[in-house]
This record gives C-alpha cells, sequence and structure tokens, in this order.
C-alpha cells in the first residue's frame, strides 16, 4: 500500500465536502420545513370552505388530486399509445420516429411557464375557456406527456423478444400480444413514469397560474378556476400575510413529494426484483 | 374484422405518436404568432437592446431582463456545477455499496421538491441570511443563484454519475496498474473519459437554470433594471412573464408574450447543443 500524498488527500477531501454540502442542504431544506410547519399543521386548514380569516388549503388538495386525475386521464392514454407505436409498430429507420423523437425531446426541454404562456394562449385566450380546471390540465397533460413516453418506451424495450414470438407462435396477432403479453409485463415501469408524472403536476406552478387560475375555493366545475396546492403556496407568499399557513402548505407538498418518491424507489426495486426472477 | 381491428388500432397509435409533433407545431404557433407582430411594433434591436422596461409609459426593452436571466444561470452554474460533478464523483467511485443505497433516493427526492418549495425555503432562509450578513435586502442575484444551484444539483448529479459509470472500467484499473492512486486514478484517467457527459450534464443544468421561474421569483426581488452587483436585485426573463402577465393588456400583453418567445428561442439553442453533444457521444 502506498503512503497517500498530499494531492490524494486533497481530492478525497472534495469529493467528501461535496457529499457532505449535498446532504446537509437537502436535510436543512426539509427539517426546515417540518420544523417550521408541522406546529401550524391544524385542522381549521383542513375545514372545506377558504375564507380571508382561515385560509384552509382543502380546497387547494382538492384540486390538486382533480388535476392530476385529469391529466393523467389526457396525457396517460397519449404518452402509452405514443411509446406502443415507436417501440412495437415503427420500423427501424423510419423518419416520422426520429422526427417524433426529436420533438419529445424538445418538449422535454420547454420550461414550464413557455407552457403556461401556451395553455394561457391556446386554452384560455383562443379557445375562450378561461381560466379554468380544464384549461390546466390540457396545458399539464402536453407537459408530461413526454415524461411518460420516454418511460414507457424504456419499460416497453426492456420487455424481452421471447414474449412477443411466443405469442405470435401461438397464433396472436401483433395487437393481441400488444395489449396481452407485452403491456402486463411493462407495468411497473409505466407505473413508475405515471408516478414520477403527479410529482410534476403536484409541485407545477408556473404552468398553471395562467391556465388555471388561483381561485382559492373547490369549483363548481371544470370549467371553473381552481388553485392547486403548489399555486396555493404562491398565492401566500404573494398574499405576504400568512406566512404560518404557508409553512403548513410546503409540509403538506414535501410529504406528497417524499411519498411518491418512496412510492416510486418502491417500484423500482419490484422491477429489478422481477429482472432477477424471470 | 381482426384485421379492420388491427389496422384501426395501428392508425390510433400513429395519432397518439404524432400528438408529440403537433403539440410542438401548436407552442411555435401561438407563441409567435403573439410574439413576432409586437416585436415588430416595438422595433426588433429596441425590444432585445432597450435598457428601459416601463410599460405605462409604453417602453419595452428586455435588455435587463435577458441580463437577469444571464447573470443568475451563471451563479447557479459556478455553485451547482463544481458541487454537483464532486458529488457525482462520490457516488460513482468513493461511495460504499451501503451507503449509496441510502444517499442515491435522498438525492432524487432533491429532483422531486416543487420549485414553490425551493422558493419559500430560499425566502426564508437565504435571503434573511443574506440580509444579515451583507445588508440590504437580501432578494437578490446572490439568493437567487444560490437557490437554483441547488435546485440543478439532481440533474448534475444524475447525468455526470451516469457517464462516469459508463466509463469503462479498463481505464480505471490501467492508471491503478500504473502506480496512480484510487484518488488520481479517478480524477485524471476516468473523469477526462466522462468529459461529453458532464458537459452534457452541465447544459441541461443552464436549460433548468433559465428556465425556472417561481424560485427565482421569490428570491430574486425583481427590479426590472440592469442588475449592478451580486447583492442587487434583478428580475429574469421568466419573472417577467409571471410578474405581469395577470394585469397586462394590448401592447402590454404581447410585449410579455414576446419575452416568453426570447425565453423559448435561449431554451431551443440550448436543446439543440445538447442533441448535438449526445449525438457525439454515441458515434
Amino acid at each position: 500500500m502506498k503512503k497517500p500524498n498530499l494531492q490524494s488527500i486533497f481530492l478525497r477531501s472534495i469529493v467528501y465536502l461535496a457529499i457532505l454540502l449535498t446532504v446537509s442542504t437537502l436535510l436543512l431544506i426539509i427539517g426546515y420545513i417540518l420544523i417550521k410547519g408541522i406546529p401550524h399543521i391544524t385542522l381549521d386548514l383542513f375545514s372545506l370552505e377558504y375564507t380571508s380569516e382561515n385560509v384552509s388549503l382543502f380546497p387547494a388538495m382538492i384540486n390538486t388530486v382533480t388535476m392530476t386525475v385529469l391529466s393523467l386521464l389526457i396525457a396517460a392514454p397519449l404518452g402509452i399509445f405514443s411509446a406502443i407505436y415507436l417501440v412495437e409498430y415503427a420500423k427501424r429507420g423510419n423518419k416520422l420516429v426520429s422526427v417524433i423523437r426529436t420533438t419529445a425531446e424538445t418538449l422535454s426541454g420547454i420550461p414550464s411557464i413557455v407552457y403556461g404562456l401556451f395553455g394561457y394562449l391556446l386554452f384560455v385566450a383562443a379557445l375562450g375557456w378561461g381560466y379554468s380546471l380544464l384549461a390546466g390540465a390540457f396545458t399539464l397533460s402536453i407537459m408530461i406527456l413526454p415524461l411518460i413516453i420516454r418511460t414507457t418506451e424504456e419499460a416497453l424495450k426492456s420487455i424481452p423478444d421471447a414474449y412477443r414470438e411466443g405469442s405470435f407462435g401461438l397464433g396472436a396477432g401483433k395487437l393481441r400480444t400488444v395489449f396481452r403479453i407485452v403491456l402486463p409485463s411493462a407495468v411497473p415501469g409505466i407505473l413508475a413514469g405515471i408516478v414520477l408524472s403527479v410529482g410534476r403536476i403536484v409541485g407545477e406552478t408556473a404552468a398553471l397560474i395562467y391556465t388555471a387560475g388561483t381561485v382559492a375555493q373547490i369549483p363548481d366545475n371544470l370549467m371553473s378556476s381552481g388553485r392547486t396546492l403548489s399555486i396555493h403556496l404562491y398565492a401566500l407568499w404573494v398574499e405576504g400575510l400568512n406566512a404560518n399557513q404557508a409553512y403548513a402548505t410546503a409540509v403538506v407538498l414535501l410529504v406528497i413529494v417524499i411519498f411518491l418518491n418512496a412510492f416510486s424507489a418502491y417500484i423500482a426495486k419490484w422491477i429489478s426484483k422481477g429482472k432477477t426472477h424471470g | 374484422m381482426k384485421k379492420y381491428k388491427e389496422n384501426l388500432m395501428r392508425i390510433v397509435f400513429l395519432i397518439s405518436a404524432c400528438i408529440s409533433i403537433l403539440a410542438v407545431a401548436l407552442i411555435c404557433i401561438f407563441l409567435f404568432a403573439n410574439g413576432i407582430p409586437a416585436m415588430s411594433k416595438i422595433g426588433f434591436f429596441k425590444f432585445l437592446s432597450g435598457t428601459t422596461w416601463n410599460p405605462t409609459a409604453d417602453v419595452f426593452g428586455i435588455f435587463p431582463m435577458i441580463l437577469g436571466s444571464i447573470y443568475v444561470t451563471a451563479g447557479a452554474i459556478l455553485i451547482g456545477v463544481p458541487i454537483g460533478i464532486l458529488t457525482a464523483i462520490f457516488m460513482a467511485h468513493f461511495c460504499p455499496k451501503w451507503m449509496y443505497k441510502i444517499l442515491k433516493p435522498f438525492i432524487n427526492l432533491l429532483a422531486g421538491i416543487p420549485s414553490v418549495v425551493y422558493g419559500f425555503f430560499g425566502l426564508m432562509v437565504i435571503v434573511p441570511t443574506i440580509r444579515n450578513m451583507f445588508g440590504g435586502s437580501g432578494s437578490s442575484m446572490l439568493a437567487a443563484s444560490i437557490v437554483l444551484g441547488i435546485m440543478i444539483l439532481p440533474t448534475i448529479i444524475g447525468v455526470s454519475e451516469a457517464s462516469l459509470k459508463a466509463v469503462p472500467i479498463s481505464y480505471y484499473e490501467g492508471s491503478l496498474a500504473l502506480g496512480a492512486s484510487h484518488e488520481r486514478s479517478v480524477f485524471f484517467s476516468v473523469l477526462p473519459a466522462a468529459k461529453s457527459g458532464i458537459s452534457a450534464s452541465v447544459i441541461l443544468g443552464i436549460g433548468r437554470a433559465i428556465g425556472e421561474t417561481m424560485a427565482v421569483i421569490m428570491v430574486a426581488g425583481n427590479q426590472a433594471i440592469i442588475p449592478n452587483g451580486i447583492l442587487k436585485g434583478l428580475r429574469t426573463l421568466t419573472a417577467n412573464i409571471v410578474m405581469e402577465m395577470g394585469y397586462a393588456a394590448d401592447l402590454h400583453r404581447e410585449a410579455l408574450i414576446a419575452t416568453g418567445v426570447v425565453l423559448f428561442v435561449f431554451i431551443l439553442i440550448i436543446n439543440l447543443t445538447f442533441s448535438l453533444i449526445k449525438r457525439r457521444m454515441q458515434n
């Protein structure tokens, strides 16, 4: 064993310093928000009505759930079908495929505020829907589309060809093979993509302010405005009156995100287990 | 009948796949159609290089915001890139297996935290700290750079770590065999080989930083003037849109959409660079 020289010690210490900084920053963020926020989580915050005296976050929670379900209802089938086309149907070297890949990549790089502007121009203004949950959901579904396409594609590609050949060998058609054999085996991978998308929807603000709007009540229907939890936190900052409730909202958001992350880690473990056994 | 169903579904899949193309086309059309007329009304050059933004007097120059975006992005890179790359090196070559299992999900969590929460944290912790240490309001270029630097960490770490791991182990072993220490082998043999992947991670980080909106708004002060000093406030392109879109009308509103067009073009250039680097890596 060679004696460590000064350079090696230096290199090792900057690497340790970096990981220490990264971990302590994350711990600081989570710890600070939990400590400041948990004492302010009261039953009042979960009342059905938002009033200026009691800035309940419950309507925002309901809106977040509605927004998530709506966006997924639009984006999940489209994204999964896109991936099926790209992986199962398109021939290699197909020009269209490379165009689709490029556009999907472009979509995933567009910042959320640009989606917000676009959603405002198309859904709110041009189609005349006004600030509404539906306009927000359509905007978000375009935003999460590339994520769902990419994760589904990866999941489909990881299914061994033997599955497909076996199915064809037994006389099944292409469609039957895709829906009965390939898709069911790809469910964990697709689910992981969906969970990631839910995380993006829950955390989104810039794309929603000018599409779904900031009304703090539970809306009567999908054509009326409603704020999600992230917008609620932003709006509390804009109003600048309710710091404690803002902390509490941040706690709720963090808990949701931590839960989603744990869930996707669990799915990832499930996928790798499936690989070693089968 | 069966054949008919097969063909029908093939077309359904094809149409779904084309939605991405349609989406990009629609985004381009709507942004450009609404933004370009404003630019020509204001004067293309006057809009981009004008140093005054005063909507009440119908003066629209977004140069301060362009500079603001560039400055905070540069600051974020300065803070996030060294820490991110070094953390990636730790994750790829220094981390014991048991620790990796704990740290990896932890770092993934960093990517999942919503930007408003980062902004809120910056507002409650970073801004007051800067105010106490250096005076001023605290809402500043420095605060925005720190928040963005933290936010791009997971991007830099993830992509850099993957490219470090993709370097063939023989590079590392060869260096060890020549008598170099573990640290030297990693830094001078593996790290240079992962160069293009790491630069790709930096470009992705730039894209994230320049497009970030909510976190920046909450900590940057948002004065629409040319930034003069890291402790002074500034406004980014993204902030400009969100701050004023709510009440803007007529030319003001169009000027904000034109701001979005400028941002969009920035992002397209960054994406193009990223895909060029990626293509070079694959060859």
